[in-house]
C-alpha cells in the first residue's frame, strides 16, 4: 500500500517542531509499525536526509519504549498493545496518517517523536519500593502465604510497562493510572504494607511537583493502556491516600 | 598472560562458603569513598548497582534506555528457577547444578555452576521480599512449573512476565539508592570505552545520547552488565538497541572474549514474513509443554498448503509427520533448545516448510484442547460432551496458561491459533559465550568485571530455560558484591580517581575520532545495510549448524564487508545532537569485527557441543545417528581469545575444564 505521513518534527527541546508530510510506497500489510517507519527512515537516509527519531527497543510489547501518538490515539488504531506491535494491516492503500509525538507538560519533547518521560522516574524513586537491603539472610520466601487474589491482582497492576499513554491519553495528562498501579502493587501485598502510608503519601506528593494533572474519571486511559491496567487502581491510590491522611 | 580461574580449593558444597569467609573486606566507613561504575541496568547490572549502593558504595549506573527498567531482561517469559524443593519432588542444589552442567553439555566451570545453584534460593526469598508478584496456589504459597531437560518442577514464574517481574524488583532496589544518592543514574548515556590507569580499570568514556556530548567518568572498579550479542545476526529476539560494545571494546583493551561461538537458537519464534524484518519474536518454550510440532508428510500437502489450496486442519493424523516425537520417542516435544532447532531446520531444509518462505513448522494445541477439554467434562460432570464443547472447554484451559503468548501471535500473523495451527521457526535469542571472568566474576583487565548475560561463565555451550534470568540476579544481588570487596579492599587509601590524566585524554580523543569519522564519511549506503549483510552471512554460515568450509568463507566475507563499511557508510546528521543512526554505525562496527572472531571460534571448536553444531562431527551409525558428537578428549576447554589488533589475529588461550563431581556422558534424548 501506498501512505502519507504527517510527522511531527522537532530539532531539539528549544527548537519550535512543525508537522512534516512524507510518502511512503510499497508498504506490506504484514509489516509492523515500526517496520514501516524504518522503511521511511532508510528512504530518507539514502537521499543523506536526517531520519525521525523515535523511541523503540524491544519490540514486542514489554518495553515500554516507544511512545507515538498515531491518529490522535496513543499507540494507534488498535487496542491492548503496544506502538511496536501495531501492524500495517490495521490502515488502508491511500491513507494519511497522522503521527506526533506523546504530549504532556511533564513529557517534553527532546527530538521528534522523542520525550523526555523521566519525571515518572522521580516518582517512583519518591517511593515506588519496599525498603529491604539485598542479603542472603531474606526469611524464606513461603513463611508468609498470600491469598491467591491478593497475588493476582497484585501481578495485573505490576505488569504496566511505565510507556506513559495514560498520560498521553488523559485530556488532563494525569498520571494517576501510571501511579496508581504502582501504589497498588504494594499496597496489596503484606510486605508492602508496612511503608504504604509513606509511600502513597510521597508519590503523590511527586506526580503533583513534576505537573501532572488530576484524574476526573473520563477513562480514557483504561481504554489506551497497552496492558489494560484497570481504573480500580486509580480509586484504590485515593482510598490508600485518604487512609494516610486521617 | 596464563588464565588463572581462581577456583578456591576444598570440596564443592564448601567452596564458595570458605572463600566468602576468608575474602578482604572494605569497612562501611571506607567504602563511602569508594566510587563503582555499572554498565547496564538489566537484571544484573541492576541487581549489582542496588546491592552495591546498599553496601555503601557510590555507584554511577548506566544505560542507553530512558530508565533502568527497559533493559531488555524486561522481555524474558518463562521464568526463573531455583532449588527450593517447594514441590517435594526431590529437587536440591546437586541436583541444579547438575542439570546445568549437563544441559551445557558439559562445557561450563564447575565451581561458577555450583554457587549458581547454591545461591539460587536466595534470589527468590529476596525478590518476594521486594514485592514481586509471584503465581502463587489457594493456600497462598508459591506455584512451580516445569522446563525442558530436567524432571523436577523448580521454575517460579509470574504469568508470562516473569523477567518483567523480576526487572522491576531490582529496579525498585536501584530507585530507593537513587532517591538516597547512592546510586547517580545516567539514563539515555552510552560507554564507547573503558580507561585503564597503570594497567587497572579506572573509569569510561560515555556518550550523553541527547546532547552528543563525550564524558568521561571515573571509579575504582568498572562492572559491566551489557547483555549478550546475538544482534550479530541482524535478526534476533533481542532489542533493538542490544549490542555488543561495551563488552567489544572491555575485549579490545585487554578483557579475553571466551566462547563466542556459543550461541542459543531458541526452537520457538514466530517465522520471518518479509525482507522488511526487524527483529523476531519469541514464544515462550513452556508452549511445547502442551503443543506438539509437525510438518506434513508429503510434498504434495505441503505445495497445497503453502499455495493456499488446503489448510493445515485439513491434513489427518497420518498425513503428519510429528518428527520430534518420531526421532526422539523418549522426550518428544520436550527435547532441549538446541536438539528441537535444528530438527526443524533439518525438516525446513529438506523442503518441508509450511509458510511461504519455506522456513516455519507446526505447532499444534488440538490434542491438548481434547486432553484438557476431556478432562474438564469430567470434572463438570458433562456426560456424552460434543467435540465442540470439549475443544471449547479445553480452550479455556490453554487460555488461562498461555493467553498472552496467544495474543501476542494473533496481533503479529493476523491468525487465530486457537483455530488453526501455529507457525514457529527457531531464533537467535541468547549467546553463552562472552568476555572471560575467574570466579570473582573480574576479567583479565584487573578492577573491570562482567556480569551477566555479557559474561561467559554458566551455561557451557547450551543454557536451560528459566536459567539466564537465575544467572543475572545471582552476579548481581549474591556473587559480585562480595568478590569485587576484595579487588577494592586495596584501594581505600587511593582517594578519587582524577579524570585529568593523559589515559581519560586519549580514551576520549579516540571515541571523539571515530564519531567524528561517522558523520563526516558521507558514504552511499546506510548502517542497516551492513548490518543486514553481516546477518546474513552469520545465519548460513555460523547458525544452527556449521562447517569448515562455511566458516572460512564466513571469515573473509564478514572482513570485505567491514572494509566495505569502513569506505561507504553514511550517518546523516550531526554528533552534538541526538542521532540513533549515529549510535547504530558504532554498534554495528563492533559487530563486524566480533563476527569474525566467532567465525574463527566456531572454526577452531572442530567438536559439536550444545548450541554449536558441527557437520563434520555426529555421529556416523547406531542409535545415536545424526546426533552431535561432543569431543571431550580435545576440547573440554573454554576458548578464551586474546584481541590483537585484528579480530582474525587473536590469539587463543584455553581454561582447561575439569569434572570432578559430575561423570561426563553423551547426551541423549532418543
Amino acid at each position: 500500500m501506498n501512505l502519507t505521513l504527517k510527522i511531527w518534527r522537532q530539532k531539539d527541546s528549544s527548537s519550535k517542531g512543525q508537522m512534516v508530510d512524507y510518502k511512503v510506497t510499497d508498504i506490506s500489510e504484514h509489516m509492523s509499525f515500526l517496520e514501516m517507519m524504518d522503511v521511511l527512515n532508510e528512504q530518507l537516509v539514502n537521499t543523506g536526509e536526517e531520519p525521525v527519531a523515535f523511541d523503540h527497543d524491544c519490540r514486542e510489547g514489554i518495553c515500554g519504549m516507544c511512545s507515538m501518538y498515531i491518529n490522535g490515539e496513543a499507540h494507534g488504531p488498535d487496542r491492548g498493545i503496544t506502538t511496536c506491535q501495531l501492524h500495517m494491516r490495521m490502515f488502508k492503500d491511500g491513507d494519511t496518517i497522522t503521527i506526533e509525538p506523546f504530549r504532556a507538560a511533564a513529557f517534553p519533547v527532546i527530538k521528534d517523536l522523542v520525550v523526555d518521560r523521566t519525571s515518572f522516574e522521580r516518582i517512583q524513586q519518591a517511593g515506588g519500593f519496599i525498603s529491604v537491603n539485598t542479603s542472603g539472610n531474606t526469611q524464606d520466601a513461603n513463611s508468609i502465604p498470600i491469598s491467591k487474589i491478593a497475588a493476582d491482582e497484585a501481578m495485573d497492576a505490576a505488569t504496566c510497562i511505565g510507556c506513559g499513554a495514560c498520560v498521553a491519553t488523559c485530556k488532563n495528562s494525569s498520571a494517576m493510572l501510571f501511579v496508581g498501579a504502582k501504589v497498588s502493587q504494594y499496597a496489596l501485598l503484606p510486605q508492602g504494607r508496612v511503608e504504604a502510608t509513606e509511600r502513597v503519601q510521597n508519590m503523590v506528593a511527586q506526580m503533583d511537583l513534576e505537573g501532572f494533572g488530576n484524574c476526573t474519571n473520563t477513562g480514557a486511559c483504561e481504554v489506551e493502556c497497552p496492558k489494560g491496567i484497570s481504573l480500580d487502581n486509580i480509586a484504590r491510590m485515593n482510598r490508600e491516600l485518604m487512609k494516610a491522611s486521617v | 598472560m596464563a588464565l588463572d580461574s581462581r577456583v578456591p580449593k576444598g570440596p564443592i558444597k564448601d567452596k564458595w562458603t570458605d572463600y566468602k569467609n576468608k575474602i578482604n573486606l572494605v569497612n562501611p566507613a571506607n567504602k563511602r569513598h569508594i566510587d563503582v561504575i555499572v554498565v547496564g541496568t538489566g537484571l544484573a547490572g541492576g541487581s549489582a548497582a542496588a546491592t552495591l549502593a546498599e553496601l555503601g558504595y557510590n555507584v554511577k549506573a548506566f544505560a542507553y534506555q530512558d530508565s533502568p527498567r527497559r533493559a531488555h531482561s524486561i522481555a524474558a517469559q518463562g521464568g526463573i528457577n531455583a532449588a527450593k524443593n517447594y514441590q517435594g519432588d526431590g529437587d536440591s542444589t546437586y541436583r541444579l547444578f547438575y542439570d546445568t552442567v549437563k544441559g551445557g553439555d558439559y562445557r561450563s566451570r564447575e565451581a561458577n555452576v555450583y554457587r549458581l545453584a547454591e545461591v539460587s534460593a536466595n534470589i527468590i526469598d529476596q525478590c518476594v521480599a521486594q514485592g514481586v508478584p509471584f503465581a502463587r496456589d489457594y493456600g497462598g504459597l508459591l506455584d512451580n512449573r516445569s522446563f525442558g531437560g530436567v524432571l523436577v518442577s523448580r521454575t517460579f514464574y509470574a504469568k508470562g512476565q516473569t523477567g518483567q517481574q523480576l526487572l522491576l524488583g531490582a529496579y525498585s532496589a536501584m530507585n530507593r539508592q537513587i532517591a538516597r544518592g547512592k546510586i547517580e543514574m545516567f539514563n539515555r548515556h552510552e560507554m564507547l570505552d573503558v580507561v585503564k590507569v597503570d594497567g587497572k580499570a579506572r573509569g569510561i568514556i560515555a556518550r550523553n545520547l541527547i546532547t552528543g556530548e563525550i564524558e568521561r567518568h571515573s571509579a575504582h572498579a568498572v562492572v559491566v552488565a551489557t547483555g549478550g550479542y546475538g544482534n550479530v545476526y541482524f535478526l534476533s529476539t533481542n532489542a533493538m538497541g542490544s549490542n555488543v560494545t561495551a563488552a567489544w571494546k572491555i575485549h579490545k583493551k585487554g578483557a579475553y572474549f571466551a566462547n563466542p561461538c556459543y550461541t542459543q537458537i531458541h526452537p520457538t519464534c514466530i517465522p520471518r514474513s518479509g525482507d522488511y524484518q526487524s527483529k523476531l519474536t519469541l514464544m515462550s518454550e513452556s508452549l511445547r509443554n502442551d503443543g506438539r510440532i509437525w510438518v506434513p508428510k508429503n510434498m504434495e500437502d505441503v505445495m497445497a498448503i503453502r499455495e493456499g489450496r488446503k489448510k493445515p486442519t485439513d491434513l489427518s493424523e497420518d498425513e503428519r509427520d510429528y518428527y520430534l516425537e518420531r526421532r526422539y520417542p523418549a522426550f518428544g516435544n520436550l527435547v532441549p533448545r538446541d536438539v528441537a532447532s535444528r530438527a526443524a531446520k533439518e525438516r525446513c531444509d529438506a523442503g518441508y516448510g509450511v509458510n511461504a518462505t519455506g522456513e516455519a513448522v507446526y505447532l499444534d494445541f488440538a490434542a491438548a484442547f481434547d486432553r484438557y477439554g476431556t478432562e474438564q467434562a469430567k470434572i463438570h460432570n458433562i456426560t456424552n460432551p460434543s467435540k465442540e464443547k470439549i475443544k471449547e472447554l479445553g480452550q479455556e484451559i490453554v487460555k488461562a496458561k498461555y493467553g498472552n503468548l496467544f495474543q501476542m501471535y494473533e496481533k503479529i500473523i493476523d491468525q487465530n491459533p486457537y483455530e488453526t495451527p501455529m507457525m514457529i521457526y527457531p531464533a537467535v535469542h541468547y549467546t553463552m559465550g562472552g568476555v572471560w571472568v575467574d570466579y570473582n566474576l573480574m576479567t583479565t583487565v584487573p578492577g573491570l568485571y562482567c556480569i551477566g548475560e555479557a559474561n561467559f561463565s554458566d551455561h557451557g555451550a547450551n543454557r536451560l530455560g528459566a536459567s539466564a534470568l537465575m544467572q543475572g540476579l545471582a552476579d548481581g544481588y549474591f556473587v559480585l558484591p562480595y568478590t569485587i570487596g576484595d579487588y577494592l579492599a586495596d584501594d581505600i587509601r587511593t582517594g578519587p580517581i582524577s579524570t585529568d590524566s593523559k589515559e581519560f585524554e586519549e580514551a576520549e580523543k579516540e571515541v571523539k575520532d571515530k564519531i567524528e569519522f561517522f558523520v563526516n564519511n558521507k558514504g552511499t549506503k546506510s548502517v542497516d545495510y551492513f548490518h543486514k549483510k553481516l546477518g546474513k552471512v552469520m545465519w548460513d554460515k555460523c547458525g544452527m549448524s556449521r562447517n569448515a568450509q562455511g566458516l572460512k568463507e564466513a571469515m573473509v566475507e564478514i572482513k570485505a564487508i567491514r572494509e566495505e563499511f569502513w569506505k561507504e557508510v553514511s550517518v546523516p546528521g550531526s554528533s552534538n545532537e541526538m542521532n540513533p543512526e549515529l549510535e547504530k554505525a558504532g554498534r554495528v562496527a563492533d559487530f563486524l569485527e566480533l563476527g569474525e572472531l566467532f567465525a574463527k571460534d566456531a572454526l577452531v571448536r572442530e567438536e559439536s557441543c550444545g548450541g554449536h553444531f558441527r557437520e563434520e562431527s555426529a555421529e556416523l551409525d547406531g542409535p545415536q545417528k545424526g546426533e552431535a558428537k561432543r569431543n571431550d578428549k580435545d576440547f573440554a576447554f573454554v576458548s578464551a581469545w586474546e584481541f590483537k589488533g585484528e579480530p582474525g589475529d587473536a590469539v587463543l588461550h584455553k581454561e582447561e575444564l575439569e569434572f570432578k563431581d559430575i561423570e561426563l556422558k553423551q547426551r541423549s534424548y532418543k
